[in-house]
């Protein structure tokens, strides 16, 4: 079995020498350049835009406005505005115009001679000002899941319980900032349009364009074999995309759109800042009577677009509670529209509850352990199904003993390494399982070879890999002699890149493609074979090393295939979700546990150590999750202390658009990591077993730094990210 | 350049010239202009006579840009304040008159030190709050020639009411050398960095002290934060009240407490009086010990 064996990542050697070729590396004939002119006001309308200069600068091609832009049909879209169509302005940093020019540099120098006068009015630009407005989510989770819940009557449990918790926790804006900046290059052909650009989702990209353009789907292909990295900000098709393509069209001409470092933090969404009121009522022996989660989450302008950061959800189905409220409103402020970003909802909302359950422990006087083992539950509360499958405690206590928990000395501030402070903290982690159609297509070459194909896309998490490990096992061949195609629309499609399910989704379609194809070489290795084997049948057949093995005699697998004079035998499926999966609550689990040390004077808080224990399912590739899983944790690091768009009230406009200022962290930030999987296959969303690894090891990071942080100081931190600062009084 | 805060009419290519040397005259050091920060940071006779250059160099930036940083680069480095470096912002320093948005905006990383109302940018270098705790002396050199020495306390100007002029360098004009005094208080001298990460990232607060010690007396201190004003910020006050004292825990704790008197805070950047005053300690406490 290759799979389930940890395996370098197949196009490891292709990124590590450089010739991996991402969105913005494409280079066809005759390609000329777009640079993006963008609002300096949070709202209003532009006045007008004196392009007279910039027009007649060298290499200038065109410069499109609103006055000139091609008008794109909107209906369906998920971000309505940047995109030229009108003079409204929603946010600072709406893109205003576009330069073309034969090359970067004199795009820029062109753009940075566009003059653009604006009528301004009142622009609500922070949150916190605005919280009095927060409205219904007016397409919570596209219609499928509801905004708010109620089960039981929490705020009666509430009245009467004998402890309580209730306190509002703060997340800031973030923004994904993956290494690879967005980029796009349009080409066109008569109707047709080809699109190199960096997505998480070329089918989603594909159909957006089309729609956008007036197209027929089949006349858009999407490309994009590598993702520099996406969190999330590479999920939906956003105008930059768009652009480049009205550009392209406008020159006749390819045109390449890469947005720059500060682009990325006005261009293609983030997370938004939420601000989460958390109530907690229990018994003296810990018991949860109620829960009660009310989220606000920042969005932009109607006009703009919607998005709810889905922060309580989590509440819905971690602990056993008979009397459970969640709700989500947002506010639409003068900013650009939100999005996903890794562990969506998750991350932020499960920093509000895990940092309110260890809140609750120090009020009981207990074990913050203890107290999610009093309150484990064995079915969803809220939709009171039972879970796929659930290994939450096993991670609990693996963690642990591998953390040695038990050693904790519960006093804050009772912990140290002469005069360094320490700090023990946990948190839970969960996030859901889920899965999309899917299709995929296996060929058996005449060489021996096979080639596995769909339209899905690897974003540095390894799908690559784990298709070609699938394909490998059930055709009896050595991962060296199987190739992979994806990150092509013309490709068997596959769903996008995001919360978690590519491996759900896409795997069991390679699966179902790879035994239909089996099955076919087999039926035509007996069609073909010689007297001497027989009369055996399918079944008497097994595949290793490349050949078909039967009682009678061998044959290598390609000769099958070169026999039949055709260029290669194939199976082609689609497959949707097992339907049984609407009756389990599907998830992945995982305890965090985090040793922080603190300079009693100064205040710099250093993470120490981090074990984390994560139920994510059957693994296909050991190597491969382990990276994802110090990555989520990593990024739940940065989360918790470092990461924050900082925005400039008067204006709306972003003061730390950059790298240098905008702060991830470092190798220096990030102590060892021991990762460990507990693994409780979920067979009901796939029968192989699998469920999300992406997401899951952010959650609850941000959580168990600010408990260890409390428990090293006595400091409660509830506004991430917790800075020394916080910590300094 | 890359940002539009600067679009000059030409640049001039200093590579070919000769200032990339680091030497020892009459016990002083010399840092060519051109040293880069790799180069003096691991210089032997720099770690051990001038301690403090080496280590507020190796706090500074990473390995790559220390492998091109230079010393006159690092000492005429623009603000990082977030108003100065996007153009779509006003900005006094970048556009005189336009206004300064971070006065009453995001302050957090800005000046307590030395601000006007014009501008509260911070200087973001870290060598230069080392050299101005061991009194170096800029060699600048003008177009026809002729060379003058500053005292780098000179060097920069405070905001004022003209805040886009930010050193006494005059048109033409630029630094050939630093040159650095040693002695006891030099070999025995730190720099502590706090920032909001390990690496890579500029001072909330830093401080560099020199500490010399006869017989358990202080004769010669020097103590400079940075990260709080537009220039490194040297306390005298703190330094004479250490002067010709026991070396003592106390004392050097009571002189720490003073380093954030006659500081003035922002919104955002109140913790970094504190902070000074810790900082300080530390540096205090490093050298003392």
């Amino acid at each position: 079995m290759i799979v389930g064996q940890s395996t370098d990542r197949l196009d490891g050697r292709l990124k590590v020498t450089g010739r991996a070729r991402y969105a913005a590396e494409v280079k066809p004939p005759n390609m000329v350049h777009a640079v993006l002119v963008q609002s300096t006001v949070a709202a209003g309308n532009v006045a007008g835009i004196d392009a007279t200069a910039a027009q007649t600068m060298p290499g200038v091609l065109r410069i499109i406005t609103s006055a000139n832009a091609e008008k794109l049909n909107l209906t369906g879209a998920k971000v309505l505005q940047s995109m030229l169509q009108n003079n409204d302005i929603f946010y600072n940093g709406q893109h205003v115009a576009i330069v073309v020019a034969v090359t970067l540099q004199q795009a820029q120098a062109a753009a940075s001679r566009v003059r653009v006068r604006y009528t301004p009015t009142h622009a609500a630009t922070m949150m916190d000002a605005a919280l009095n407005q927060a409205t219904l989510p007016t397409n919570f989770r596209d219609g499928k899941v509801e905004p708010d819940t109620r089960t039981g009557n929490p705020q009666a449990a509430m009245a009467t319980a004998p402890v309580r918790i209730e306190q509002t926790y703060t997340t800031p804006i973030e923004h994904h900032n993956p290494m690879e900046a967005h980029a796009t290059i349009a080409s066109w052909d008569r109707d047709r349009l080809t699109v190199w650009t960096a997505t998480q989702g070329i089918s989603g990209a594909q159909e957006s364009l089309a729609s956008l353009f007036g197209l027929a789907k089949a006349n858009v292909v999407v490309i994009c074999p590598f993702v520099g990295g996406g969190f999330g900000c590479k999920g939906q098709t956003w105008p930059p995309t768009a652009l480049a393509a009205m550009a392209a069209r406008s020159v006749n001409r390819p045109v390449k759109l890469e947005v720059t470092r500060q682009q990325m933090f006005t261009s293609n969404g983030y997370r938004p800042r939420t601000v989460q009121s958390l109530k907690l009522a229990a018994n003296q022996d810990g018991k949860l009577l109620a829960v009660q989660h009310d989220s606000l989450t920042q969005t932009s302008r109607p006009e703009v677009g919607e998005f709810a950061e889905p922060s309580g959800l989590a509440a819905r189905m971690l602990y056993a509670c008979p009397n459970i409220a969640t709700s989500h409103r947002v506010v639409g402020i003068n900013q650009g529209l939100p999005t996903f970003m890794r562990g969506p909802g998750e991350a932020s909302g499960m920093f509000a509850l895990e940092s309110a359950m260890d809140e609750l422990a120090v009020q009981l006087r207990m074990d913050p352990l203890a107290l999610r083992l009093a309150n484990y539950a064995s079915e969803d509360a809220t939709s009171g199904k039972p879970y796929a499958s659930k290994g939450l405690r096993e991670c609990y206590a693996k963690g642990a003993a591998a953390f040695g928990w038990q050693k904790r000395d519960a006093a804050p501030g009772s912990m140290r390494d002469g005069r360094v402070l320490i700090g023990l903290g946990m948190a839970t982690a969960t996030y859901p399982t889920v899965r999309m159609a899917a299709s995929a297509q296996v060929r058996m070459m005449p060489d021996g070879t096979v080639l596995v194909r769909s339209g899905t896309q690897d974003i540095g998490t390894g799908t690559y890999t784990i298709m070609a490990q699938i394909a490998a096992d059930e055709l009896g061949l050595p991962l060296g002699r199987v190739r992979v195609e994806l990150g092509d629309s013309r490709l068997p499609p596959a769903p996008i890149s995001g919360g978690s399910m590519t491996t759900a989704s896409v795997l069991p379609a390679v699966h179902a493609a790879a035994i239909q194809l089996r099955h076919r070489l087999l039926t035509l290795a007996l069609a073909q074979a010689p007297a001497a084997w027989g009369t055996p049948a399918v079944k008497d057949l097994r595949l290793q090393d490349g050949l078909i093995v039967g009682p009678g005699g061998q044959v290598s697998a390609g000769d099958v295939v070169a026999r039949q004079n055709v260029p290669f035998i194939d199976a082609t499926v689609d497959i949707a979700p097992n339907a049984a999966s609407k009756d389990f609550s599907c998830h992945a689990f995982g305890a965090q546990f985090a040793e922080v040390r603190i300079d009693p004077d100064l205040r710099t808080v250093k993470i120490s150590r981090w074990v984390g224990a994560y139920d994510c399912g059957r693994v296909i590739n050991p190597q491969t999750a382990r990276s994802q899983l110090i990555g989520g944790i990593v990024f739940g690091i940065g989360m918790a202390l470092m990461e924050e768009t900082r925005v400039d009230a008067a204006t709306g406009r972003t003061i730390n658009a950059n790298i240098s200022e905008y702060l991830v962290p470092v190798n220096a930030d990030i102590p060892v990591i021991e990762t460990i999987f507990v693994e409780a296959p979920d067979l009901v969303t796939t029968e192989l077993g699998v469920k999300g690894i992406g997401e899951l090891p952010m959650v609850g990071v941000a959580a168990a730094i600010a408990n260890a942080i409390y428990h090293a100081t006595g400091t409660r931190v509830r506004d991430l990210p917790i800075r020394l600062d916080n910590l300094l009084a | 350049m890359k940002n539009d805060v600067v679009a000059p009419t030409r640049l001039t290519d200093m590579e070919h010239l000769d200032l990339r040397r680091i030497s020892i005259v009459d016990g002083d050091l010399h840092l060519g202009a051109l040293a880069t920060m790799a180069e003096v940071a691991a210089h032997p006779e720099i770690i051990r006579e001038w301690p403090v250059i080496s280590q507020a160099l190796l706090l500074s930036a990473s390995p790559q840009v220390r492998n091109m940083g230079t010393m006159g680069g690092n000492l005429l480095q623009r603000t990082r304040c977030g108003y100065f470096r996007d153009v779509g912002f006003n900005c006094n320093k970048r556009l005189p008159g336009s206004g300064c948005p971070a006065l009453l905006g995001d302050n957090r990383d800005l000046a307590i030190f030395g601000g006007s109302p014009q501008c509260i940018a911070t200087h973001p270098s870290d060598l230069p709050v080392a050299l101005m705790a061991l009194d170096a002396l800029l060699v600048l050199v003008a177009l026809d020639g002729g060379t003058r020495r500053v005292p780098l306390a000179q060097f920069y100007r405070l905001p004022g009411t003209a805040p886009d002029i930010e050193t006494v360098l005059q048109p033409g004009e630029m630094i050939s050398k630093v040159v650095v005094p040693s002695g006891p208080h030099a070999r025995n001298s730190v720099y502590v960095k706090v920032r909001d990460r390990t690496s890579f990232a500029f001072a909330l607060v830093a401080s560099a002290v020199c500490l010399a010690v006869t017989d358990g007396v202080i004769r010669d201190v020097r103590i400079v934060l940075g990260g709080v004003g537009p220039m490194p910020w040297r306390l005298p006050e703190v330094e004479a009240s250490l002067r010709g004292r026991r070396v003592d825990p106390e004392v050097v704790a009571t002189a720490a407490a003073k380093a954030g008197d006659g500081a003035t805070a922002t919104r955002f950047n109140k913790f970094k009086i504190e902070l000074a005053r810790r900082t300080v300690l530390r540096a205090l406490q490093t050298v003392a010990s």
